[in-house]
């Protein structure tokens, strides 16, 4: 992993989750936006999906392109390259965020453009490419409604697909009416909250944009190695007029996007739209091989962004996260996520995607609460559509969290030590039988009724909110002893 | 057949009364229950928290105590499931090959207890008889892990007198997660008030599951609040007669 490997993934001064998630849970219209949308989004990816015969065959054709995919991912790239080439596109290789933000500036640069326009994109989030931009001296402006919203409000995105997700109507009339103006053409008069009104000041302060933009910059959903291709799926044609109305075009893409067959497009532009927005086919797909004279773009840059998708690969449990196609199924069906929220993940990857993406790329040391923002409830792994079994990775970062843990300090903490005394008690029937005693007594002490209520120190974190019935007098394997007073166990 | 109850070392400290109506349901059906003294506990919870290592000697002891029979029966999906999908895995990582060995031979006998009577014992109907509303919360470990689909409805359908009722939005998960309901206490608390909040909507007496430990969480919110609705676990609904005087 290079010392860069996964900057800007996290956002720095970011607390823990659980007092990231403080705030989050106590803002009631927060969590109505959330319940509301995510309950929607639901429902009209379990019609769509339940409506196909074959969805769970297509799942495993995913899952089987996607592992196959990774683990030849060096052929499939070099091939990538080649093929892209061939189509008169130039490919850039970076192996951290540094790298590829100092790429696409001095591509920007060359081309005297001091603007670019953008296409809905998690790899230049995840490398901070619009602040590298401005340190620049170049001003990139989101042309994704939603991510425009975040831009304007100068905030940060909550979801990977529905990234203003926390905000409702009247927050987004009143972002632009107060913001439009010191980047463009200002919100209309009289502007009112109707979703159509809202629509309709986006169309007109980006429409501008697009008209003067000479520099498009665009992530990408795939990319096909034997032919070159590389493709967005969106949902509102902004990301349309990037790719084809400006003279340049960048796409800075992760490089596990890369797919071998143009046929295999048959099975992921199935999965993606049901899984994402619950439609049967997204609005817009946009797919070019390098430049075509005379239409479109007549330059085209293609960065393969590495950023800890090396490190992430080299295991073999973890790998499977690099499968993920960001269609989000999972933060929608995630309990957790509903209340929360994905400010509170501290990361451009929210949700369970994110609880096991960014540990990784990151190292888990940076983001050691997120593994276990989880109840291991496993409605992410039934949702996902190309099969990443969430919870076994959850766990499995869980364990490296405790060995770094481990690893760092000379004394063991608090959890260590009360782990280390379960497994010397409950590894012994005897010692057992004595505590099982113990907390009987114990119980009664602290028991009122026979229920324990709120008690102080580490365990109120459970008694604040749950009563608990005292340990019955007698264990099961006393009553049995007491029972079956012959033989051994029988 | 050799039935052993593994009664798991939560059930054995905190709800005995749940081990004793396995062994009246399956006496009931005929057979006998054999109890190996040396068991304890699966290592869910260390597994889940990260621990693994921690998790080993309980792996080895419990492949050592079930050693002998045919099947095993447990009253709690997530540790039927620990032991299913885990113990290989921790048998894998740290053990020996004999360990390995055991426990790739002793972990696909072990049941859930639901999974023991529709599966094995092909019974739906144990002759139970419970005269209150019920609802049932499938548990995550139960839908997801186990995949017991409405084997548990099916158990519950076959009660008598029994006033069933569907618990609204079934699937969500009620916020224990084990090592969760401390790490991130208010998003639990948050997701216990939901699943509260459709509990009472069904005017259910009683709320039935299959494991204690989120019965624990969902019960503990339900008195702490005084709604006056009790949780009782599956088993103990199955084992109840027209005698008893539930």
């Amino acid at each position: 992993m290079s010392p860069d490997s996964g900057t800007n993934v996290v956002w720095l001064g970011s607390p823990g989750f659980p007092e990231a998630a403080h705030t989050a849970l106590g803002d009631p219209q927060l969590r109505r936006n959330l319940r509301k949308a995510t309950t929607t989004i639901r429902d009209k990816r379990l019609a769509v999906t339940g409506e196909l015969d074959d969805w769970e065959q297509l799942r495993e054709a995913g899952a089987a392109t996607k592992r196959h995919t990774l683990r030849h991912l060096d052929r499939y790239l070099l091939r990538l390259e080649d093929s892209v080439t061939k189509a008169g596109g130039v490919v850039h290789w970076a192996a951290d965020a540094a790298g590829a933000n100092r790429i696409v500036t001095e591509l920007v640069r060359a081309t005297s453009a001091h603007e670019v326009v953008k296409v809905k994109s998690m790899a230049t989030q995840e490398i901070g490419l619009n602040e590298a931009l401005e340190q620049a001296g170049i001003r990139a402006y989101e042309t994704d409604l939603a991510e425009l919203i975040v831009q304007l409000g100068d905030d940060r995105p909550s979801h990977i697909l529905v990234p203003a997700i926390h905000r409702n109507r009247a927050e987004i009339r009143e972002i632009f009416q107060r913001e439009m103006g010191a980047w463009g053409r200002p919100a209309p008069d009289g502007l009112t909250d109707e979703p159509r009104a809202l629509a309709e000041a986006a169309r007109l302060h980006l429409r501008d944009k697009f008209l003067r933009a000479k520099v498009a910059v665009s992530g990408a959903n795939f990319a096909i190695a034997e032919t070159g291709t590389v493709g967005v799926v969106e949902s509102e044609g902004n990301g349309r007029m990037c790719l084809t109305l400006p003279e340049t075009l960048i796409t800075v893409m992760g490089i596990e996007k890369v797919l071998p067959l143009w046929q295999d497009l048959e099975v992921f532009l199935q999965l993606l739209p049901r899984s994402s927005t619950g439609e049967r086919m997204n609005p817009y797909t946009s797919t070019w091989r390098g430049v075509t004279p005379g239409d479109g773009p007549q330059a085209f840059h293609l960065v393969l962004l590495d950023n800890g998708r090396t490190a992430t690969l080299a295991d073999t449990v973890g790998r499977q996260a690099l499968a993920c196609i960001r269609c989000s199924a999972c933060l929608n069906v995630c309990p957790v996520y509903e209340r929360t929220g994905g400010h509170a993940y501290g990361s451009v990857y929210p949700g369970p995607i994110g609880a096991i993406l960014t540990p990784q790329l990151v190292g888990v040391e940076h983001a050691a609460t997120l593994p276990f923002a989880s109840t291991l409830c496993g409605a992410c792994y039934d949702a996902c559509p190309v099969k990443i079994n969430i919870p076994e990775v959850l766990t499995h970062l869980r364990a490296e969290v405790v060995e770094a843990k481990r690893a760092k300090r000379r004394v063991p903490g608090a959890e260590a030590l009360a782990m280390k005394a379960a497994t010397a008690v409950l590894a012994s029937p005897r010692r057992l039988s004595v505590a099982q005693k113990a907390a009987a007594l114990g119980g009664r002490l602290v028991s009122c009724k026979d229920v324990i209520g709120p008690l102080p120190g580490p365990l109120h974190a459970w008694t604040d909110a749950r009563d608990t019935p005292a340990p019955p007098t007698e264990s099961f394997r006393a009553w049995w002893q007491r029972t079956h007073p012959t033989g051994a166990d029988s | 057949m050799r039935i052993a109850l593994f009664i798991t070392c939560f059930n054995d400290t905190m709800f005995p009364e749940t081990g004793k109506a396995v062994v009246t349901v399956l006496e009931r059906l005929g057979h006998t229950v054999e109890f190996p003294l040396a068991q304890t506990c699966c290592g869910q919870m260390h597994f889940n928290t990260g621990y693994r290592p921690e998790a080993l000697p309980l792996v080895r002891g419990f492949a050592k105590a079930f050693a002998d029979y045919d099947a095993i029966v447990t009253p709690s999906a997530s540790c039927a499931g620990m032991v299913r999908e885990n113990h290989p895995l921790l048998a894998q990582q740290y053990g020996d090959a004999a360990l390995r060995a055991a426990v790739a031979e002793g972990a696909p006998r072990v049941h859930e207890f639901t999974e023991l009577l529709v599966d094995v014992l092909g019974v739906t109907d144990v002759g139970a008889y419970f005269p209150h509303r019920v609802t049932y919360h499938p548990t995550c470990h139960s839908l997801r892990g186990l995949r017991l689909g409405d084997k548990p409805l099916a158990l519950l359908r076959a009660v008598r007198g029994i006033d069933l009722v569907e618990l609204p939005a079934v699937d969500s998960c009620c916020g224990f997660g084990g090592t969760f309901a401390l790490k991130n206490a208010e998003i639990s608390t948050a997701m216990l008030g939901d699943k509260m909040r459709n509990v009472v909507s069904t005017g259910a007496d009683v709320v039935c599951a299959a494991d204690n430990s989120c019965l624990m969480h969902i019960g503990g919110g339900l008195s702490r609040l005084r709604t006056g609705i009790g949780t009782l676990h599956l088993a103990e609904i199955l084992a109840s007669t027209q005698g008893d005087a539930r």
